[in-house]
């Protein structure tokens, strides 16, 4: 049994920014000529004077965004995660982040997915660089519920905020329950032989290779952590204990990211024997969403494949 | 410690030439009591920034957060020294805290930070920023229906960076006629392109080079001397008057070092802190009583 398909998160990233406008009259979009494809063209519909096209031009897209946030505005920005974050990295350093700006950089076309536009495209390293970033809050949203959330959480507060949105339609890993709480990483699953952190649109999958496991006989606790910064320490440290082993999957590179993340913290509160899936200090590469996730080791199966090795090995200890 | 007049009147032409005067002064005396900062940008600028906020800018020094204020970024963010002395003059916070310049704990950071000083409309410091984000500030104005023009002053050097033309074409594209670019075109950049010897350094750019690519641009394009009040005062009120649908670059031609005949067009001026033979001459040649000099 797999988690059902939720709504595409750029979906909710359209209707979501756009109902806030409608109350909002701070909230202007800024678009990087690709409005059709994160669907910030929703916004254009119904906020037309509010939405501003600023063309193949990000660094000033976002020194724009600065500008605007420092008159009273809030600015959210419609772009890739390749050009919302690594193109304009110096004007998010100097311009939004060290003066403490009250703009919301979402990220649409996070990880692997980008529509076979392969390695330019996908962006793998983008949790290590903005949780890096001081001042800088770091989500990464499971389905398109916790996306609504989290745009509505970023919205509520005043300071920079990136959110990094997967292209395609997700698994929907929670209900209309959830509530998102931008302090805390969440249990989606209890488990006893081992515990799989994941972030972003891998936790479903994850929560899948937990089911692929139990059948198997391995129990898994699994652990969502929506925000990297500010990290939920003990919510990692507790699941880490609940267990003594950890894996950490993630859509990323495991150079920095969730599993950086991970072992930072567990190195210094709890150290706890762990594994890092992901890609291995790598690029991407053209290929359909299942062939990639098979190649990258993110597919719920190869996921559970590794999980099984990792506690062999461990094992024979 | 003499304050000066706010000048209500911009045509008051000898009290702008009074306040730049009195920039280059604490920008050589902070320079030299610090033993940092950037000597031959903030000269350049001083005349510029003395026809700003002495004159053309409509801003309240005790409310430095008025929503409808101008406002101003110094996208060639590394001039700061000069920016302070003009706000420190100007009333935004007293002039002997420009010897605080660039120590620990001081709002004057080596490169502006809005989080610390009052009266810094944005941080800058990397260059061909700023003007973007005064291409934000006017948008926002328009947006808000404010009043509120946008000044932004960029170096001719920092005109290489490709950030700078994104945001020209922007602001040319919506049609931003409250903003006003202007670039302080002293012909030298920190260390640039060799001509014929060693210290032969290459200006930026061509003659008429920013001229012409302003222009291509799409916006309305000044050039004056940048050292002449009137012609700066002139520009500004043409600048704003909203003449036609475009933004504005005033192209400034400057000397680097203006006002220290030592150093004066010489690249190393960059960043060169004065020998005390040097402050003395500086002083004298600005104007300053040495007497009253010895007496702080």
């Amino acid at each position: 049994m797999t988690l059902p398909m939720g709504r595409a998160m750029r979906e909710v990233f359209g209707e979501t920014v756009t109902a806030l406008a409608d109350t909002d009259p701070r909230v202007v979009m800024l678009d990087g000529d690709l409005g059709t494809s994160t669907r910030a063209e929703i916004f254009q519909r119904a906020h037309p004077e509010r939405f501003l096209q600023m063309g193949i031009a990000e660094q000033n897209m976002l020194g724009v965004a600065a500008g605007m946030a420092a008159s009273g505005f809030m600015p959210f920005i419609s772009t890739f995660v390749a050009f919302a974050v690594v193109r304009p990295l110096d004007q998010i350093r100097v311009l939004i982040a060290q003066p403490k700006l009250n703009v919301k950089i979402i990220g649409s076309y996070a990880g692997l997915f980008v529509g076979a536009a392969g390695k330019t495209h996908q962006i793998v390293d983008d949790i290590a660089i903005m949780r890096a970033m001081p001042n800088m809050v770091t989500i990464s949203p499971a389905d398109d519920l916790e996306t609504a959330q989290a745009i509505r959480w970023a919205a509520a507060y005043d300071g920079p905020v990136y959110i990094r949105l997967v292209r395609d339609v997700t698994q929907r890993l929670f209900d209309d329950a959830y509530a998102f709480d931008v302090a805390k990483a969440v249990v989606v699953r209890q488990g006893t032989d081992v515990t799989l952190v994941s972030t972003g649109a891998q936790t479903p999958r994850v929560v899948d290779a937990a089911e692929i496991l139990a059948q198997a006989g391995i129990s898994c606790h699994v652990l969502h952590v929506p925000t990297l910064k500010p990290l939920d320490v003990a919510g990692i440290v507790a699941a880490a204990n609940k267990t003594g082993l950890v894996v950490t999957v993630e859509e990323h590179s495991i150079i920095g990211g969730l599993g950086g993340a991970v072992a930072e913290t567990l190195g210094e509160h709890s150290p706890t024997a762990m594994k890092r899936i992901g890609l291995q200090d790598t690029f991407g590469e053209s290929a359909s969403n299942a062939e990639l996730l098979d190649r990258f080791g993110l597919s719920s199966n190869r996921v559970a494949e590794q999980v099984t090795a990792f506690l062999a090995q461990r094992a024979r200890r | 410690m003499t304050s000066l007049p706010i000048v209500s009147d911009a045509s008051d032409i000898n009290a702008l030439r009074e306040a730049a005067r009195r920039i280059r002064v604490e920008v050589v005396r902070t320079i030299n009591t610090v033993r940092v900062g950037h000597m031959g940008g903030s000269l350049s600028e001083a005349d510029i920034l003395a026809a700003l906020y002495f004159g053309a800018m409509q801003i309240r020094p005790d409310q430095p957060d008025w929503p409808e204020r101008d406002r101003f970024t110094l996208s060639k963010g590394h001039a700061s020294v000069g920016l302070y002395a003009t706000l420190a003059l100007r009333g935004y916070f007293p002039v002997e805290e420009l010897l605080t310049f660039d120590q620990a704990d001081s709002r004057l950071q080596g490169h502006p930070d809005m989080t610390r000083l009052p009266g810094l409309d944005m941080s800058t410091g990397s260059l061909g920023m700023g003007i973007s984000a005064a291409v934000g500030m006017a948008l926002a104005a328009r947006l808000a229906g404010s009043p509120s023009r946008t000044f932004t002053l960029l170096g001719d050097g920092e005109c290489q960076e490709g950030s700078v033309w994104e945001a020209a074409m922007v602001a040319a594209r919506y049609r931003l006629n409250r903003l006003v670019a202007i670039v302080d075109h002293n012909k030298l950049q920190q260390f640039g392109w060799q001509g014929t010897g060693h210290d032969d350094r290459l200006p930026p750019e061509e003659p008429g080079e920013l001229v012409s690519k302003w222009s291509a641009f799409g916006w309305r394009v000044l050039e004056i001397d940048g050292h002449d009040m009137t012609q700066i005062a002139d520009a500004l009120a043409s600048a704003t008057s909203q003449a036609d649908d475009r933004p504005v670059a005033i192209i400034a031609n400057t000397i680097k070092g203006k006002g220290l005949s030592f150093a004066e067009g010489q690249y190393l001026w960059h960043v060169k802190i004065p020998t005390p033979a040097e402050f003395a001459q500086a002083m004298a040649e600005l104007g300053e009583p040495v007497d009253a000099e010895a007496a702080r």
